[in-house]
């Protein structure tokens, strides 16, 4: 439902019929009672992606398979895992789609490389554009000097 | 009333091809006869449009379920408000509605447009007239909203249950009035490029729409984000969807369209980049329209499944924004190019400003694309999501922000950026001052919050610096300096404003982010939890009956550090009967600025409830902040210089600040 809401968000009305019922995401009885492990679950939640819903985290969703990610997760770091184990981890079962924030690699490379190059073109068009602008026109050769002296010399100029 | 609808509907279509055909011709040839042709037809076209959808709105409103359209989409119980709104809450009425505001657009032109060069008014419409043409023939081949039905359904399926809401009713106006908006900046544009001739002038006619197209913009996304915070129940203000970076991006692309119109005015530079950029703004509207209509986002294969709407888009999308592109690229270049300037000036500030928020764009589209690109080449399946965007587009906009205070100090053709920074230096104290009390009050996220404050404080003093140094205070005696304060363009007013409000956003932002606390937890009547500082007692469970729809309503009594009652938060769950559709109804209670945010889970066997609560810090300022900025825009707007019609204002008042 959240999924579709979601689409509504923008205005623009597409109905989906991915329906999972109100309710709410992180439940009490998932909760770890070591704070720092809930805190590190819930941030690893975050980046990884509810697989029924639409473009939503584990963390935000309420259908039963975000919660069995969640609960899945958490046991990862009760028996000791670190964030890049458990990703590891979930990745392997579900493969890279579960990610929210794709992984450095070659296949992403345009993804991750856009602002980075937009950046630095777009910054050494403007340096040089108005480096160019601000030289001016290319200075006069000898020849051309010695043209624009004698034109300037006035006829009964005695230099 | 329905066939008048459908009658007039293709009456507008058949109109639109009229407005191409002779204005265009009349252009070329130099026939001001054929030129007149243009005005009419385009305000004729509008008023057919406005028939067909005043046709739809009333068999909305009787109820009318041999209407296919409002058979799927209505029920005779909604109460009258939503039976109306409901015309747009789907495909073919938002479709209608889309065609309505264009032909507004187009009739806007036509009506106030008279100063407007002869050729150039009638290139315009018949450019606004082939946006028209096809998306007319769009909505009669593939998403006619007249359809008929026989025999006649008694009752209607009701419209969804999360649209049954005055959010949502404006919502879609103020977009589309956004989106379609930019279209005129498009027609000019292309019109431009028609004529091979572009001047100041031309900015000036086309910064008022680009303005218009904004401000609605602006509010629209404001709306559905406020929309989406306090009706999908979890509190979340903004989500990297797709749907929403559809709409994220004209804006992006329109806020750049804004600012570089502004030094083609001014200075007559710039004029390549912002005849591209107009007709960017309007590519990714069309672009967005695409993404949501076509289906395409829900899967590559959903939308190869079932594409005539999909292709139809598509096709139009190529149309334009391939044939607007090509022209740009076989004319361009015999526009002749515009004034210098040093590159540490209010021009070279704006080209920065420019080449962030282009990249800010491209990383939106480029994120928003890339899952759709790999899996229709690989087959693979991947997701871009939030910490994507956190991660790219953060940063890029963080330091678009940074430098925004300094553009309008700096003084047009060549700036002093040390003497602009001398200027600016109360307003990096006080900024300074905000992040470090940031960092010795809160403790949570301290570095990030007081970094994000600082930022925050740093928009709007900025701001208000630039309005002082305008005004002259301190330099001359306060009355002089109030009298020169009020006296200043309504432009200056205007850009100071919507830069505070960029800041008042931004501060919601990072509050919410860095500092707003969650509490989870089961609770049974007469049991209180405390939130930032509040006591919640959670009283009873108490069932509801509304209109159309059935509700358990949890009673939440707000008690503050000496324990008086300040609020009592109602946080429901909600059955819509007709489509037997659960919701849930967040119960809010504003602070001052900040709010708390109650909402219901389900119910355990031990006669408790899940409750999830939220301290959401100066939430508030995200959508007042985007107020500001749309009240800075409308004062914009009312500069005298930008009144169509008027003179050329005089000549002191724009550089006023700069040159002192």
């Amino acid at each position: 439902m959240r999924t579709a809401a979601r689409h509504l968000a923008a205005g623009l009305f597409v109905l989906t019929s991915a329906w999972a019922g109100p309710g709410l995401a992180v439940e009490p009885d998932e909760v770890l009672d070591d704070p720092a492990l809930e805190e590190r679950a819930r941030a690893l939640s975050a980046h990884l992606r509810c697989l029924v819903c639409q473009n939503q985290s584990i963390d935000d969703s309420n259908a039963d398979l975000a919660k069995d990610l969640r609960v899945l997760v958490r046991e990862r770091l009760v028996a000791g895992d670190t964030d890049e184990e458990v990703i590891d981890f979930v990745v392997a079962r579900y493969g890279e789609f579960v990610l929210l924030r794709p992984r450095f690699s070659l296949r992403n490379a345009a993804l991750w490389a856009t602002p980075v190059v937009l950046l630095a073109v777009g910054g050494i068009f403007l340096l040089v554009s108005g480096r160019a602008r601000r030289a001016g026109p290319p200075p006069l050769n000898a020849e051309e000097q010695e043209r624009l002296n004698e034109i300037l010399r006035e006829p009964g100029d005695t230099t | 009333m329905t066939e008048t609808g459908h009658f007039a509907l293709v009456l507008a279509f058949a109109l639109s091809l009229v407005q191409v055909a002779l204005p265009l011709l009349g252009a070329r040839t130099g026939d001001a006869r054929l030129m007149a042709v243009g005005r009419p037809v385009a305000i004729t076209c509008f008023a057919m449009t406005a028939l067909a959808f005043a046709a739809l709105v009333s068999a909305y409103m009787l109820s009318d379920f041999s209407v296919v359209n409002v058979f799927e989409n209505s029920h005779s119980q909604k109460p009258m408000l939503y039976k109306i709104t409901g015309t747009w809450g789907n495909h073919e009425g938002s479709m209608l509605l889309w065609v309505l505001i264009l032909t507004l657009f187009g009739a806007l032109v036509a009506a106030f447009g008279r100063n407007l060069p002869a050729t150039l008014q009638a290139t315009v419409l018949s450019v606004q007239g082939m946006v028209g043409v096809a998306f007319f023939l769009f909505i009669l081949m593939t998403s006619n909203p007249f359809a008929r039905l026989s025999p006649a359904p008694i009752e209607g399926r009701d419209l969804n249950p999360i649209l049954q809401d005055v959010g949502l009713a404006i919502h879609p106006p103020l977009l589309y009035l956004g989106y379609v908006g930019f279209s005129i900046c498009f027609s000019f544009a292309v019109a431009a490029l028609i004529e091979g001739r572009i001047d100041a002038a031309w900015a000036r006619w086309v910064r008022p729409w680009t303005l218009v197209a904004w401000i609605f913009l602006t509010g629209g996304i404001a709306m559905g984000s406020f929309w989406a915070y306090y009706e999908l129940g979890w509190g979340g203000f903004w989500f990297w969807d797709p749907v929403e970076n559809a709409s994220f991006m004209p804006w992006l692309a329109g806020t750049a369209l804004l600012h570089s119109a502004i030094v083609m005015e001014k200075r007559g530079a710039l004029k390549i980049w912002t005849l591209l950029l107009s007709i960017l703004a309007f590519s990714l509207s069309l672009l967005g329209t695409f993404l949501v209509r076509s289906g395409v986002l829900t899967s590559v294969h959903a939308f190869a499944s079932d594409p005539s709407r999909g292709v139809f888009i598509l096709a139009i999308l190529v149309f334009f924004i391939g044939g607007a592109l090509a022209l740009f690229a076989w004319r361009a270049q015999a526009l002749a190019p515009g004034g210098l300037f040093h590159p540490i000036s209010r021009e070279g500030a704006l080209v920065l400003n420019n080449l962030f928020l282009s990249t800010a764009t491209a990383t939106v589209l480029v994120g928003t694309l890339y899952p759709l690109a790999i899996e229709a080449v690989t087959g693979d399946k991947i997701s871009v999501g939030e910490p994507f965007f956190n991660l790219t587009f953060g940063p890029v906009f963080a330091v678009l922000l940074v430098a925004v205070p300094f553009g309008p100090l700096l003084a047009w053709k060549r700036g002093d950026v040390l003497a602009v920074a001398q200027r600016l230096s109360v307003a990096f104290a006080l900024a300074a001052l905000a992040g470090i009390l940031a960092l010795l009050f809160l403790d949570k996220n301290a570095a990030l919050a007081a970094l994000g404050v600082g930022l925050a404080f740093w928009l709007i003093f900025g701001a208000l610096t630039d309005l002082a140094m305008r005004a002259g205070i301190g330099k001359v005696a306060p009355k002089a300096a109030l009298r020169r304060l009020m006296g200043l363009p309504r432009s200056a007013h205007g850009t100071a404003l919507a830069h505070l409000g960029l800041g008042l956003s931004t501060l919601g932002v990072i509050a919410v982010v860095t500092l707003q606390t969650e509490t989870i937890l089961t609770m049974k009547p007469g049991e209180t939890v405390d939130v930032a500082g509040y006591t919640l007692r959670f009283e009873a469970l108490n069932p509801h009956r509304g209109p159309n729809y059935t509700e358990d309503q949890g009673v939440f009594p707000v008690f503050d550090a000496d324990g008086s009652q300040i609020a009592t938060i109602i946080s429901s769950k909600r059955l819509y009967t007709a489509r037997r559709m659960p919701t849930t109804e967040a119960g809010i209670e504003t602070l001052i600025l900040s709010q708390l945010y109650v909402s219901l889970g389900d119910e355990t066997d031990d006669g408790g409830i899940v409750v999830r609560i939220w301290w959401k810090p100066l939430v508030t300022l995200i959508w007042l902040g985007a107020l500001v900025m749309m009240i800075g825009g409308t004062l914009s707007l009312a500069d005298r210089r930008l009144r169509v019609g008027a003179p050329a204002r005089p000549k002191k008042a724009g550089h006023a600040a700069a040159t002192t």
